[in-house]
């Protein structure tokens, strides 16, 4: 794939003017389809950005946008409707404030670093009913909301004594991000499994902390362009020595491939444009291996039908649904495409107790589709996405390379 | 990104060009900046409704129709084949019930007033046919600043049939719901879905119609679940109800895109949106790739063994006219015909004058292929369809929906003899 050097960065907020007011974008938007504080994209984005002045006057109904960017995605005038809006509410925050709850929810690795050492502890807490009530009068996290586990463990840790492979032929760089490094490092563990499986030694950079987007979407800018810089200075030298990125949080690869230059203005910054360009998703990385001839596909059959929903921040890399692709290489495996668009989750949104019953709500097509394939496993790409998934259906909510790593047959 | 068939774009035409090589076994990718103009269009299928007089058959007014514009690109395809891709939607989409055909026109009001000449209409608004007039009550909801029921009734009594017909026409509002102080068609659409809600709008609506009357309603009924929602309002309004289409976002294209979306999902199709043709990869008179950008700092190749290009025309930005006049097409750079001479104007003062831009676009072949530079098909491999094709006039000949549907059934039949 060849690198696109010479295109202009799209101005983000000159994109407005491209808005015919089509509406489109309101017909796609999963909050305002289901809750009338939110106006729709359209009227909060391109309609509203030309009031807005350096002085403010900022209609808080704003806040009610979920970040999950399908507005931008489905515009066929390419008008950055998301970006726009992400932009305007971190003006917002920054005149109004920022809550509390949300400079703590939106520090991920730093709950991971905390929470390690203590796992059963803090497990214990956040799955206790009087601690959640207590959560939600204090810092309003609704009780109900996901939260993910403490592994006790980190995949870090994992990735320093796991020995290289010897017979690997070629080399990529593994970006985890935090949630796979506190919270889910078998999905780590099972990623490394796969690469390696396809002749891969997979390179673990230390220090890849957070990728700055959850403090992006709770409108703290100046420590989102902090995290993004410190973490693209950790992954820029391997890109420069021509290794490919891959990354098993969509969301967070998305953050480094292009929110971070779009919403955070940092196009500037020569270590983040030379990770973007070597930035995969995993499951787009490993179709495009196959395309080559070189993925194994030495899959064992799956007897199974697994739901798959593709999260929004995957449309987001505009690239389709690769893990469709994957999957249809596995014998016997039945999957279950979700049409619907958002489990509503939307990073911290649903976390929020204003906001729960709209997440829910959200996600109701998705959970009712979960729920009605009777499978013992869905899949999908996002960690959030899948706590969300398991916590509304109680259907254990996996990532496509587990799925892969199953169909292996691989172990360990 | 490897596959048979790459389709650009996400509109009818592009659609109906994908699901059909999808259904035909091949492994079919369409790439889309955004979704198409079916969000903002009615889902009537317009074939031919003004030339520039009211067309009554388009069957039989098409002949003299392409004599006189030879450059059409109906002339690139037969009759039979028009309605070959009318009888496949009838049955692709099957949940809408499209009816009609190409030999009559109906007429169905639009939301001014207008009684608008189309051959195919869905289900939902097949009793708002106006060919032998009629007794009609427009239903106004009180929140929905985009339908206004008095303004189309009382157009629409004024309004000249061939037939020579009368219509009557009046105007009924209800006042459900009460407290939503801005809603559009969709939330409409969903609230129709709830029967509590439906059952309290007919028993508004029932005493207020009277004996012989067909009730239109703003397009608005229903989503997923339209056909259940038309059909318990007919039973308890105990008469016709029709649906008249208005201002976007239409109600109707949005359950036409769907359908023709998860039809494409259940054949194995691949649907990438937010994806932008940047150029292409082309070897000899073939393209072999085309260059999509990526999310990231780099660009995509997809390659297939066959192209259609359903990018849309100038409001879609397939076609980008500059400051000088220079018209460009925007994907691949291909020759663009129907240009008038930079010094001679480009647009006329009406909105509905014959502008001399407006035939712009890709002129092709028989088999709908883009010509190059010097008249021939510029690629044996790639095709073109919809409102990116020169030589049209959709919104004065009346015949968008018409010509997006023929034509991605036609470039979708030119690919499936090659590749049979």
């Amino acid at each position: 794939m060849q690198t696109l050097d010479s295109e202009p960065l799209e101005l983000v907020r000159g994109s407005l003017d491209h808005c015919v007011k089509c509406t489109i974008c309101e017909t796609f938007c999963p909050v305002s389809n289901v809750t009338p504080l939110f106006p729709g994209p359209k009227y909060v984005g391109p309609q509203a950005e030309r009031f807005r002045t350096a002085d403010g006057t900022f209609d808080a109904s704003l806040d009610y946008c979920s970040g999950c960017g399908i507005c931008t995605t489905v515009c066929p005038q390419g008008v950055k409707i998301a970006e726009i809006n992400a932009k305007a509410r971190a003006r917002m925050k920054a005149e109004r404030g920022v809550p509390l709850r949300d400079r703590i929810i939106a520090r991920s690795s730093l709950m991971g670093r905390l929470g390690t050492p203590v796992a059963p502890l803090g497990n214990w807490f956040l799955q206790n009913h009087a601690f959640r009530a207590l959560l939600e009068r204090v810092l309003r996290i609704h009780r109900s909301a996901p939260m993910p586990r403490f592994a006790g463990r980190t995949f870090q840790g994992w990735a320093r004594r796991h020995p290289a492979p010897a017979n690997a032929t070629r080399a990529v760089v593994y970006f985890h991000g935090c949630s796979t490094n506190y919270y889910e490092p078998r999905l780590g563990e099972m990623t490394v499994a796969v690469l390696e499986h396809n002749g891969f030694r997979v390179l673990v950079p230390r220090r890849q902390d957070c990728c700055g987007l959850p403090l992006q979407s709770n409108g703290l800018m100046d420590d989102a362009r902090r995290y993004v810089r410190r973490l693209a200075s950790t992954l820029a030298p391997y890109a420069r020595r021509g290794y490919d990125i891959v990354a098993t949080s969509t969301s967070c690869g998305l953050m480094l491939k292009r929110e971070a230059i779009e919403m955070l203005d940092l196009g500037d910054d020569e270590d983040l444009r030379v990770v973007s360009a070597h930035m995969y998703d995993i499951c787009e990385y490993l179709l495009w291996l196959h395309e080559r001839g070189e993925l194994r596909t030495d899959f064992r059959p799956l007897p199974i039908t697994v739901p798959y929903h593709a999260p929004c921040q995957q449309a987001g890399h505009w690239m389709g649904k690769p893990a469709l692709d994957l999957f249809a290489l596995i014998p016997e495996l039945t999957v279950a495409e979700s049409d619907a668009d958002c489990c509503g989750i939307a990073g911290t949104y649903g976390l929020k107790a204003e906001k729960y019953d709209i997440a829910m709500a959200v996600g109701a097509r998705l959970f009712d589709q979960v729920r009605e394939a009777r499978s013992e496993v869905a899949a999908c790409d996002s960690e959030t996405c899948r706590w969300q998934i398991e916590r509304a259906t109680g259907v254990p909510s996996v990532h496509p390379i587990e799925v892969l790593y199953r169909a292996y047959g691989l172990s360990g | 990104m490897r596959s048979d068939a790459v389709v650009v774009g996400a509109g009818l035409s592009g659609l109906v060009a994908a699901l059909r090589l999808a259904e035909a076994g091949l492994k079919t990718t369409v790439v889309a900046q955004g979704v198409g103009s079916t969000h903002l269009s009615p889902a009537s299928i317009d074939v031919l409704g003004y030339a520039p007089d009211l067309v009554e058959s388009p069957a039989r007014a098409l002949p003299a129709f392409l004599a006189e514009h030879p450059e059409h690109p109906y002339a690139r395809i037969s009759l039979e084949l028009i309605e070959q891709s009318v009888a496949w939607l009838r049955e692709r989409a099957e949940g809408l019930g499209y009816t009609g055909s190409l030999r009559e026109n109906l007429l169905v009001p639009t939301a001014a007033g207008v009684p608008a000449p189309t051959a195919v209409v869905p289900a939902s608004m097949a009793a708002g046919d106006l060919r032998s007039g009629g007794r009609f009550a427009f239903v106004g909801l009180r929140a929905m600043k985009s339908f206004h029921p008095a303004y189309l009734a009382e157009n629409l009594a004024q309004a000249k049939l061939p037939s020579g017909a009368g219509i009557e026409a009046r105007a009924v509002r209800i006042t459900e719901p009460g407290s939503e102080p801005d809603v559009g068609a969709l939330d409409y659409a969903r609230a129709f879905e709830d029967a509590a809600f439906r059952r309290a709008v007919a028993s508004e609506l029932k005493v207020q119609l009277q004996s012989g009357e067909a009730v239109g309603f703003p397009a608005v009924l229903g989503l997923d679940r339209h056909a259940e929602v038309r059909r318990e309002l007919e039973e308890a309004l105990e008469r016709p109800v029709f649906e008249v289409t208005g201002l976007p976002p239409s109600v109707p294209g949005i359950r036409l895109f769907r359908a023709l979306r998860s039809a494409f999902r259940r054949a194995g199709g691949r649907l990438v949106m937010g994806a932008v043709v940047v150029g292409a990869g082309t070897s000899e008179r073939s393209v072999t790739s085309l260059s999509v950008r990526a999310a990231a700092g780099r660009t995509t190749a997809y390659e297939a063994r066959w192209f259609v290009l359903a990018t849309g025309g100038f409001a879609s930005g397939a076609l980008h006219v500059d400051s000088y006049g220079e018209v460009r097409e925007t994907a691949l750079g291909l020759p663009v015909a129907g240009v008038p001479p930079v010094e001679e104007p480009r647009f006329l003062p009406g909105v509905f004058d014959d502008h001399p831009m407006s035939r712009a676009g890709l002129a092709v072949d028989e088999r709908l292929r883009p010509l190059g530079p010097e008249g021939a098909a510029a690629f044996h491999n790639l095709f073109a369809a919809g409102a990116v094709l020169a030589g049209a006039e959709p919104w004065r000949e009346r015949s968008g929906n018409g010509l997006a549907l023929a034509t991605g059934f036609a470039a979708a039949s030119h690919i499936l003899e090659d590749a049979s």
